[in-house]
């Protein structure tokens, strides 16, 4: 399989992922606000902060207002992170790629794109919001379930594999990152229904609220929370699962002895939650460490299989 | 309301569908009663659902124009042309005879040049030629064969015949158009797969496949065939990336490629380098190896020629079989026809004034106003006058060019090219010119594509059927209407 190939299959994925998980934050996001006591200072502005987006957002937009922070994140151009850009992108990629994917996989993207671009403006306004974002949603779920069921499990699939997972543990990340800086922001006046609200929505961002329920028995928490998204082996958006994933993938490609050992090592980089009132400025140091890690992650692989400069071998 | 038949008037152009007014042709009965048969609105939604079909597909392609390069849907009409089954077999072999000629040609010239030795064709023509590449001289591809894949451009003139208008060895584009049209056509007008025995074309990629693999130098089980492309910013991307998906090849570009020490080509693959074996490329031979060709050229694999030559990999088409594509030597293809088969044309020429030649120039210059005026060297319509259109201003300087430069140039008469019924508004067709590109391939055996691929000049009266420059495209049905 060509290098430059697997390069574009491995940013389709992550595109496609960022489009979903884009979707799917705004649209948790509303439901939060309406239940958050408004004297509370939480604001759409938090989605910016998350994303390390402050800088670019500032450059074009002076007030930090619903409408705009909504815009920039789901159709801003300029926003190269934004869900149309990221859709741009994955149909940039799968164009230059269609010969190694499903036929179906060009028409899907392609759909996708004209729905979202015809029908972004839904996206900003309240009222049609989470109609159109459900379907943004859906539509990648088609896409990765036409993969599933049609595509052979040999180098391209490990490739998405390592793409989707990598950026669905980066994501995960900064959600969890966003509830704890809420949680320090306003340590001393929360209370635990409060935190159950973030929490609560740090788990609808992963779509892992039934899941946490069924395994972990118990009320919503920070640290609970945080347990299971981090180190649950069998919730398909958990760190764990995803590195495992990528650890899985990673052992069927070509070339893999050294990343093997580097996903190894993340994965056994754990957060020990021995003490539940302790999930502040530690644990932000933690999962900033682990963000550096997906970085060095990508890096590597990018030296082992998509860099021109190989070393000649066969 | 629907479209109104009577109403149809081709005036004296021959016409695809309709024998005469109101009549259609026995190949397109089935076709124009079911037409007939749909109101406006139904009409109106047959196109909608082209239009979105086309867009969900992703059939495109691109322009380039001064604001940078513009993705554009593909132009279709929903109206197919149809020709019989019993005059495409005619064609057909005709065309097949031409390549062989064509390949024998080319072989020649880059070996022994007896057809030039024996003054068939004059030696300065071939010297002066700027595709004949003295780099090729002596090496001896696959089959014999030069040209493997052609795309030879057919008009229908008024007398119904078809004629060669241009052969097209370089590297052809539009065999993914006729099958994505086909695809089109088929979820647009269903009912007409059940009544009619249409021709399936669908067939192309695999033969283009065997093809391909019968070039391969190294005798193993499964070849390494790439196909090469200049980018994502070529036109005909959307078809590099096409075919190779169904061939199931690679698609690369130069810089995936890399030439060893050895001669031999090789790709970067995820595991390291991997050897090559054939290469379908579609970057035109100056841009393909910088060590030989353009120096500069980013699109291009350094080495390449080296490699070729070597014998190590197969290059389709081979470099230098553009020769047979100058428009002068087209002039002389009936000659090498009977050159070199010792047969008659099944397919006639256009009539072809050689500008090279002093009384033919003559004549050309003298009527100019009536003639269609090409250089021997450009493709996608490019360079040319169209004298009937033209003003006496342009007029003056391509008879200045031809007088400057006489090799470079050849004239034909304006062609009345046949029409077929076109969509052109609200339950409303007129009569459209349009050409034919059939595909023929070329190594071990030689194939002919079922039909090919109809362009269309959307505006009225235009004889332009470029989509660089407002053409469109019909699916082109090659129907066993005998039966009736």
């Amino acid at each position: 399989m060509l290098s430059k190939v697997a390069e574009k299959l491995y940013w389709a994925a992550r595109y496609i992922e960022r489009v979903e998980s884009t979707a799917r934050l705004v649209s948790v996001y509303d439901s939060l606000l309406f239940d958050l006591p408004r004297e509370f200072d939480i604001s759409w502005y938090n989605l910016i902060t998350l994303n390390s987006l402050e800088s670019l957002f500032e450059k074009d937009y002076s007030n930090r207002s619903e409408i705009n922070v909504v815009k920039f994140l789901l159709a801003d151009e300029k926003n190269p992170s934004s869900m149309l850009s990221a859709l741009t992108m994955v149909r940039e990629n799968v164009r230059t790629t269609r010969d190694v994917l499903p036929h179906d996989y060009w028409e899907m993207v392609n759909e996708l794109h004209i729905f979202a671009t015809e029908n972004i403006r839904q996206g900003l306004y309240r009222r049609a919001r989470h109609k159109f974002l459900d379907q943004m949603i859906k539509g990648c779920q088609q896409i990765n379930g036409l993969i599933m069921g049609t595509m052979s499990r040999d180098a391209p699939w490990h490739f998405l594999r390592l793409g989707r997972n990598l950026e669905r543990a980066d994501m995960l990340t900064r959600l969890l990152d966003a509830g704890a800086a809420v949680q320090i922001l306003s340590e001393a006046e929360i209370h635990v229904q409060i935190s159950q609200v973030v929490w609560g929505n740090v788990l609808r961002s992963s779509s892992a609220e039934l899941n946490y329920r069924r395994t972990m028995r118990s009320a919503v928490t920070d640290c609970d929370v945080a347990a299971f998204l981090l180190h649950d082996p069998h919730f398909p958006r958990s760190l764990n699962f995803c590195l495992s994933t990528i650890l899985e993938a990673a052992r069927k490609l070509p070339n893999s002895k050294d990343t093997v050992k580097k996903i190894t090592r993340v994965l056994e980089f754990r957060y020990e939650f021995d003490n539940p009132q302790q999930l502040g400025d530690e644990f932000r140091d933690y999962l900033n460490q682990l963000q550096l890690d997906l970085c060095g992650l990508h890096l590597h692989f990018s030296q082992t299989w998509f860099s021109l400069e190989q070393k000649d071998a066969v | 309301m629907s479209i109104d038949w009577k109403q149809y008037d081709p005036h004296l152009y021959f016409d695809e569908l309709m024998a005469s007014k109101g009549e259609p042709r026995l190949s397109a009965r089935h076709l124009v009663e079911h037409l007939e048969s749909l109101d406006d609105i139904e009409l109106e939604s047959c196109r909608q659902m082209a239009e979105a079909t086309i867009r969900e597909m992703g059939v495109s392609f691109t322009v380039y124009t001064e604001e940078g390069n513009i993705d554009r849907a593909w132009p279709f009409d929903i109206v197919p042309r149809t020709i019989s089954a019993r005059q495409w077999e005619q064609t057909a072999a005709g065309l097949k005879q031409r390549l062989k000629a064509l390949n024998l040609f080319i072989g020649d010239l880059y070996d022994k040049q007896e057809i030039l030795k024996e003054g068939v064709i004059p030696q300065h023509i071939i010297r002066d030629s700027k595709n004949f590449r003295p780099e090729c001289v002596g090496v001896k591809p696959a089959h014999g064969v030069w040209a493997h894949i052609c795309g030879t451009d057919l008009v229908r003139d008024s007398d119904g015949e078809f004629y060669v208008l241009e052969d097209n060895l370089r590297v052809p584009s539009g065999v993914a158009y006729m099958l994505e049209n086909r695809a089109i056509t088929k979820r647009v007008l269903p009912e007409l797969f059940e009544k009619d025995e249409i021709k399936p074309v669908g067939d192309y990629p695999a033969r283009l496949f065997d093809t391909l693999m019968s070039l391969s130098p190294r005798r193993i089980r499964r070849p390494e065939i790439v196909v090469l492309t200049p980018g994502i910013f070529n036109s005909a991307y959307f078809e590099h990336a096409y075919l190779a998906q169904q061939m199931g090849a690679e698609l690369v570009e130069g810089s995936d490629l890399v030439v060893g020490e050895d001669d031999c080509v090789y790709m970067r693959t995820i595991s390291g380098l991997e050897r090559v074996d054939v290469i379908y490329r579609r970057i035109d031979d100056l841009f393909l190896d910088p060590e030989i060709f353009h120096k500069d050229s980013v699109v291009g694999v350094p080495g390449v020629m080296r490699a070729w030559r070597a014998g190590s990999v197969a290059l389709a088409n081979a470099p230098g079989a553009g020769v047979a594509d100058d428009k002068v030597v087209y002039a002389y293809v009936p000659e090498i026809i009977r050159y070199y088969l010792n047969e008659e044309p099944l397919i006639s020429n256009v009539k072809t004034y050689i500008c090279d030649d002093a009384d033919q120039r003559e004549y050309v210059v003298e009527h100019i106003d009536e003639l269609v005026v090409k250089p021997a060297n450009e493709s996608g319509g490019y360079g040319m006058l169209i004298g009937p259109h033209s003003t006496r201003k342009e007029q003056a300087r391509f008879v200045k060019l031809i007088n400057e430069n006489p090799r470079n140039y050849i004239a034909q008469p304006t062609l009345s090219l046949s029409t077929a019924p076109t969509l052109i508004g609200k339950g409303r067709v007129e009569p459209r010119h349009l050409d034919l590109r059939p595909f023929v391939l070329q190594a071990k055996e030689s194939y002919v594509t079922t039909g090919g691929l109809t362009r269309v000049a959307m505006n009225k009266g235009s004889l332009v059927v470029n989509s660089s420059q407002g053409g469109g495209s019909k699916d082109t049905w090659i129907v066993n209407g005998e039966t009736g």
